[in-house]
């Protein structure tokens, strides 16, 4: 019943507030949606907080049935989905609160008309359809949450109707979604096909057996278990934004900022990691999916950050910014550490939430001036926004003290996405990817703070003048999102990232005491091992053991904890061999540290430029012109698509229709046909209208006769 | 007793049609609006009666339900009947024809032959489905062509006289090759019973014609024969380029029909005909008709893009949809089968529900040019969430109908060919991007045009005609499970016997080139 109320609530809110607010008013209408949300997440945090429990299905109703086919609407609640229910209730409540004051006047739309409810129940319908995706117990289930956030998100990218721009972005955004939406499609169909059911569970039984299974796709034989992973990935792909099929979350920011803070950086685009870290039980049966996923997110990291290093349009900063943290989320995830990609989802969800409200509170002081060139020395006249942001960017550069767990959240969870990248990656290229991408990280965060907050007052003088601070109705949601940026990574540290039990427990998974390893290796070893109490199983996992850390051995003799799940039970699942949650607490201490120094290299860079010697900036894009306008121009993505994808479809778009349809099938096919037609084209031209009806009735009297005959004919014969 | 509840649904209209053409004279608003409300009346009582044929229908009777026998003219029987795959495109029938008599509630033109038009077409429709035997069912098929001939030709647009003839020509001429193959099959099987010939088995042993060998013989020629009648109806790639010049043509109700219901006679036909009579014929051609599927939707969902039409554009959108319905039947699968049956079904509600959308500004403006249009947001709000509403479930969002059979049939294609599932696949996007694209165009952006600036929003009746629309599609995307109880056995039926005809006819081959 309470999963109900969690799922509904905000369902309930938008269609009231979106056909009923001429009934209950503008006001009636944002505090309902608002309240709703509210209750939705105080329930959330109830149900998280009650601690581990065994996946729950609440059945609804049933949905698509076909033959085999056999899916339901329902509500699966394991500690995956309980994390996904509070990040996305809390932010969104927030949201919803932030919203009434920045919204409240909004210089689009005339005095007169009523935009506010269609807002408020925009965004409770997209936590409706978030809140689906996160309680599938079944892939369609899931896709309808997927399609259904892809809705919400066009339409409040959107939002400005008026303004060509929001229109380009939000179809923009629908359709390269869909191209994620193509992989993703097609993933369930093969593990439909493969496995005869799309249920969560039943794949995830299945999952061993996918790894020894060939599926024939397109020219050749797969191994099924890849080209599945691999399909799902590219709907992941899609949603959060991961290179290729990236472009479309920068120009999101066409929609209001509320919706940036909700849609594009805590909610919706972690549905991909999600999926991964949902599919965790078939993604262990898929290394080289998962090989690919760790590519992908570190190549991510790293573009969106050199990207993000010069823009100068306040929200597109933060945009390549959540692009380029959710690489590191899908870096976490390839290499098998699902419960840290989970972990900086989370903490993320929190200060890239914060960081976008308190650019939102920026703009709505400065009258919706959205370039930081023309910002400058805000300090004093927004000093609840400055403090806030100088939080969020606390949080999201990682700042903290090395080698303890003390630390503002992104601290704890960005060090342990790249720790866990070193100790699955050996060190390679992924690491030193996202260690560059913390560079650039503190760079453009405090590039962005020093060119907002600090140095002389640029731009519009008036607008400087009348620059104010927000309401509180603004600043409250702020200081929530503050505490979690300072706190959540410390509170939930052992649970997402600590001993193996620890997270073993969080996450519902079986685990077990491996008896003769306790000696050999550290305290917390764990060791995953879906058959661990088989002696010959237990042989095989000693030797990967040792071969793969004969280095990093621990001194005391705790007993040593293993994730023992078979797949599917609990939340996550690491397979046999998987040990990177374990080995990523002993790599080198120079590896634990290296964030931090790039983080400190990072911020004493934009010191540098920003503060010290502010003209440095312009003359580096002087002499580095090219390089500039490479990053300036994200890449090109966007001029290359163009090229590649979008003129030529228009092209031959044209000419299949002028040459395909009208020279060749028109003029050919039915050449005999068009001989005809002017024939009878001049015999009614010259009737009046009225005699159609009596070639009509000839007609139907020939056919008749004709049928007739040739019955009567056959049947004599 | 033998029920006639069939009969009754089926000329309940046709009544009416002769009411109007007897009793009403005059061409006054008084007797306009006397035609209109008899229409109306007789639909809706088609519909109401019709229900019962859906309460009474027992999914689970995979043979023929309502079944009515008579002696008919020189020898020939009257037979109609239904089944789990017939049932529901009766039910479409009967519940749209009342919307499009309520969407033609401003025509001033020879109201009372539109009228009757209209309501000899459902009769004729309606016979289709029900027919149960090949010559009922060739006079049905063919007679439909003659009221839709009527009403592009006479209360169509500009370029009527060119579009009616085309529409007419096109099925025509597909339809005589279908007629020859009747007439072979009547020599064959001693019976037009569509039942008997069902169960009748077609020589499918390979001959060669002219040099030519064809593979599973005269099944195959057949299928050919219907195929040519199908696919123009259908319309498939690259039959049918008639079919936007027809929709572009007519009058918006006459679009309706068009897309709701004519065009799925095609997908029934398949279903009724060509997988059931000539299993072997059908195995042979699959891989062309499953390419001709995949090629439809990627081609015509790319010429649609290139629209500036309104009513062109929904009408290639029409094709591209039909690509899927193709290919889901051929995929003979329960999910393929059961994706196209719910594919036509819901593309009943949302192509017709679009070309009502055109209709509404059709009838302000008078003009489809979507150039001519933009901002409509501004002015039509109630509008603009209707027209987004229907454009996303023609985009195939979940949760709505449209997102069932497109997923379904991709289910089903899977299984059989994945090429053809990727290429099907990609029309997810182009479908996204031409429909947003025109939403764009004609209900966002600022309301800059002076002749919109005093367009008016959707009125009572213009809601109430999209409402039920609305329902079904949100109902059947939701609990799609209404069509699939009612379907499901009989589409596992026919699956059964085509597969047990296929190893028949491969197992008698194996004999036959064993003997040789």
């Amino acid at each position: 019943m309470i999963y109900k109320i969690i799922l509904f609530a905000p369902l309930i809110g938008a269609i009231i507030a979106g056909f009923g607010w001429r009934v209950i008013g503008d006001k009636g209408a944002q505090w309902l949606t608002t309240g709703l949300l509210m209750l939705a997440a105080l329930l959330s945090w109830v149900v998280f907080l009650q601690g581990a429990t065994e996946a729950e299905a609440v059945h609804i109703m049933t949905w698509v049935q076909s033959g085999t086919l056999d899916t339901s609407w329902s509500i699966r609640v394991d500690r995956l989905t309980t994390i996904m229910l509070i990040v996305i209730n809390t932010v969104s409540a927030l949201v919803h609160l932030y919203s009434m004051g920045y919204m409240a006047h909004d210089e689009n739309f005339g005095d007169n008309e009523s935009y506010r409810p269609r807002f408020f129940a925009y965004l409770s319908l997209f936590t409706f359809a978030m809140l689906m995706l996160v309680t599938a117990d079944n892939l369609l289930q899931m896709f309808f949450g997927w399609e259904g956030v892809g809705l919400a998100s066009y339409l409040l990218i959107g939002f400005y109707f008026r303004k060509p721009s929001a229109n380009a972005a939000a179809i923009k955004a629908f359709v390269v979604n869909r191209v994620g939406d193509f992989g993703f499609v097609l993933g369930i169909a093969g593990l439909y096909f493969m496995t005869d059911s799309i249920k969560l569970d039943e794949i995830f039984a299945m999952a061993p057996e996918l790894a020894n299974m060939t599926l024939t796709f397109l020219w050749a034989d797969w191994n099924a278990a890849n080209v599945l992973a691999f399909l799902l990935f590219v709907g992941a792909m899609g949603k959060s934004a991961q290179l290729f099929l990236h472009t479309w979350l920068p120009d999101a920011m066409e929609g209001p900022t509320p919706v940036s803070a909700l849609i594009h950086a805590a909610t919706m685009v972690t549905a991909g990691v999600f999926l991964v870290c949902r599919m965790s039980p078939l993604m262990e049966y898929a290394p080289e999916a998962t090989g690919f996923i760790t590519f992908i997110g570190a190549s991510t990291a790293f573009f969106a950050a050199t990207v993000g290093l010069v823009q100068n349009d306040i929200k597109r900063v933060i945009a390549y910014s959540t692009c380029s943290q959710l690489g590191y989320m899908f870096v976490a995830a390839g290499v098998g550490v699902y419960s840290v990609a989970m972990f900086h989802l989370f903490t993320h969800a929190f200060f890239k939430a914060m960081l976008f409200l308190g650019a939102g509170s920026v703009i709505h002081g400065m009258h919706h001036e959205q370039d930081m060139r023309n910002y400058g020395g805000l300090r004093k006249k927004l000093p609840y926004t400055f403090w806030a942001m100088m939080i969020g960017t606390l949080a999201i550069t990682g700042v903290g003290i090395p080698l303890t767990t003390i630390g503002f959240a992104g601290f704890l969870s960005k060090d342990a996405v790249i720790e866990s990248a070193y100790a699955g990656t050996n060190g390679g290229y992924a690491f030193w990817m996202l260690v560059i991408a913390a560079l650039f990280t503190s760079f453009y965060s405090w590039r962005l703070m020093f060119l907002t907050f600090y140095g002389e007052a640029r731009g519009d003088k008036h607008t400087h003048e009348h620059a104010h601070e927000s309401p509180t109705v603004m600043l409250v949601p702020l200081g929530v999102l503050a505490m979690g940026a300072v706190f959540a990574g410390m509170l939930w540290y052992n649970d997402f990232f600590g001993k193996t039990e620890k997270v073993a427990k969080f996450f519902d998974v079986p685990y077990h005491a491996e008896e003769h390893h306790g000696e050999e290796h550290g305290d917390d070893h764990a060791k995953a091992d879906d058959h661990g109490d088989d002696a010959g199983h237990d042989d095989h996992a000693e030797e990967t053991n040792v071969a793969d850390k004969a280095d990093d051995h621990g001194k005391d003799a705790k007993p040593h904890y293993v994730l023992a799940g078979e797949p599917g039970e609990g939340a996550i699942y690491a397979a046999m061999g998987n040990d990177v949650l374990n080995e990523a607490h002993y790599v080198p201490k120079w590896v634990k540290t290296s964030p931090f120094i790039a983080m400190l290299i990072g911020f004493v860079i934009a010191v540098w430029f920003y503060i010290w010697n502010p003209s440095l900036p312009g003359r580096l894009a002087e002499v580095q012109r090219p390089l500039y306008l490479f990053l300036l121009n994200k890449w090109y993505f966007d001029e290359i698509y163009d090229f590649l994808f979008v003129r030529p479809a228009k092209r031959i778009a044209h000419f299949l229709w002028k040459r395909g349809d009208g020279t060749v099938i028109d003029g050919t096919l039915n050449g005999v046909a068009m001989g005809i037609v002017p024939f009878f084209t001049r015999l009614a031209g010259r009737a009046q209208s009225g005699y159609i009806f009596t070639y009509a009735f000839a007609m139907v009297i020939g056919i008749a006769v004709f049928v007739t005959w040739m019955t009567l004919s056959g049947g004599a014969h | 007793m033998e029920s006639h509840l069939l009969s009754f649904v089926t000329f309940i209209p046709l009544v009416a049609a002769a009411i109007l053409a007897i009793f009403l004279r005059g061409e006054d608003a008084a007797a306009q609006s006397v035609a209109k409300w008899v229409a109306l009346i007789a639909t809706s009582a088609t519909f109401l009666i019709s229900l019962f044929i859906l309460f009474d229908f027992d999914p689970n009777n995979t043979g023929f339900q309502f079944v009515e026998t008579h002696a008919w003219i020189f020898g020939l029987q009257y037979k109609m009947g239904v089944d789990g795959i017939s049932v529901l495109f009766v039910m479409l029938t009967t519940f749209m024809m009342p919307l499009t008599i309520a969407a033609s509630w401003h025509v001033e033109n020879r109201v009372k032959e539109y009228m009757i038009a209209f309501l000899m077409l459902e009769t004729l429709m309606l016979g289709v489905f029900m027919a149960l035997d090949l010559v009922l069912f060739y006079l049905f098929f063919e007679a439909g062509l003659i009221p839709m001939f009527l009403i592009i030709g006479i209360w169509g647009g500009k370029e009527r006289i060119y579009a009616s003839f085309k529409f007419f020509l096109y099925t025509f001429l597909g339809s005589v090759l279908m007629l020859i193959a009747m007439v072979a099959m009547y020599f064959d099987a001693q019976t037009t019973d569509i039942v008997k010939l069902m169960g009748h088995e077609f020589d499918s042993e390979s001959f060669s014609l002219l040099g030519i060998q064809i593979i599973g013989g005269m099944q195959t020629m057949m299928f050919v024969a219907f195929f040519a009648s199908f696919a123009v109806k259908m319309p498939m790639w690259p039959v049918h380029t008639w079919l936007p010049d027809a929709h572009v043509q007519a009058p918006t109700a006459g679009s309706v029909v068009l897309a709701a219901i004519l065009l799925k006679m095609g997908g029934y036909g398949f279903l009724r005909f060509s997988l059931p009579m000539f299993p072997v014929g059908a195995d042979v051609m699959t891989p062309l008709v499953l390419w001709m599927s995949a090629i439809a939707i990627v081609y015509t969902s790319l010429v649609a893009l290139a629209q500036a039409d309104m009513k062109k554009l929904i009408a290639y959108s029409s094709v591209a949809h039909m690509g899927y319905v193709t290919m889901g039947i051929f995929a003979a699968n329960q999910q393929g089968i059961d994706g196209a049956i719910f594919q036509m079904l819901s593309h009943g509600f949302i192509s017709g529900a679009l070309f009502l959308c055109v209709g509404v500004i059709y009838d302000r403006m008078h003009t489809r040019e979507i150039d001519a249009y933009g901002g409509l947001v501004n002015r039509m709000p109630a509008y603009a969430l209707i027209f987004l509403f229907f454009t996303m479930a023609n985009v195939g969002l979940p949760g709505t109908s449209g997102f069932i059979g497109e997923f379904l049939t991709l289910m089903g294609i899977f299984q059989v060919n994945t090429w053809v599932a990727l290429v099907a696949a990609s029309g997810v996007i182009l479908s996204a991007a031409y429909a947003l694209w025109l939403y764009r165009r004609v209900v966002m952006g600022d309301l800059i045009k002076e002749s919109l600036k005093s367009i008016t929003d959707m009125g009572k009746r213009e809601r109430s005609i999209f409402a039920p629309l609305v329902v079904m599609t949100l109902l059947l995307g939701v609990y799609p499970s209404l069509i699939t109880d009612i379907i499901g056995p009989s589409v596992e039926a026919l699956i059964t016997n085509y597969d047990t005809a296929l190893e028949a006819a491969g197992a008698a081959n194996q004999v036959a080139e064993a003997s040789h």
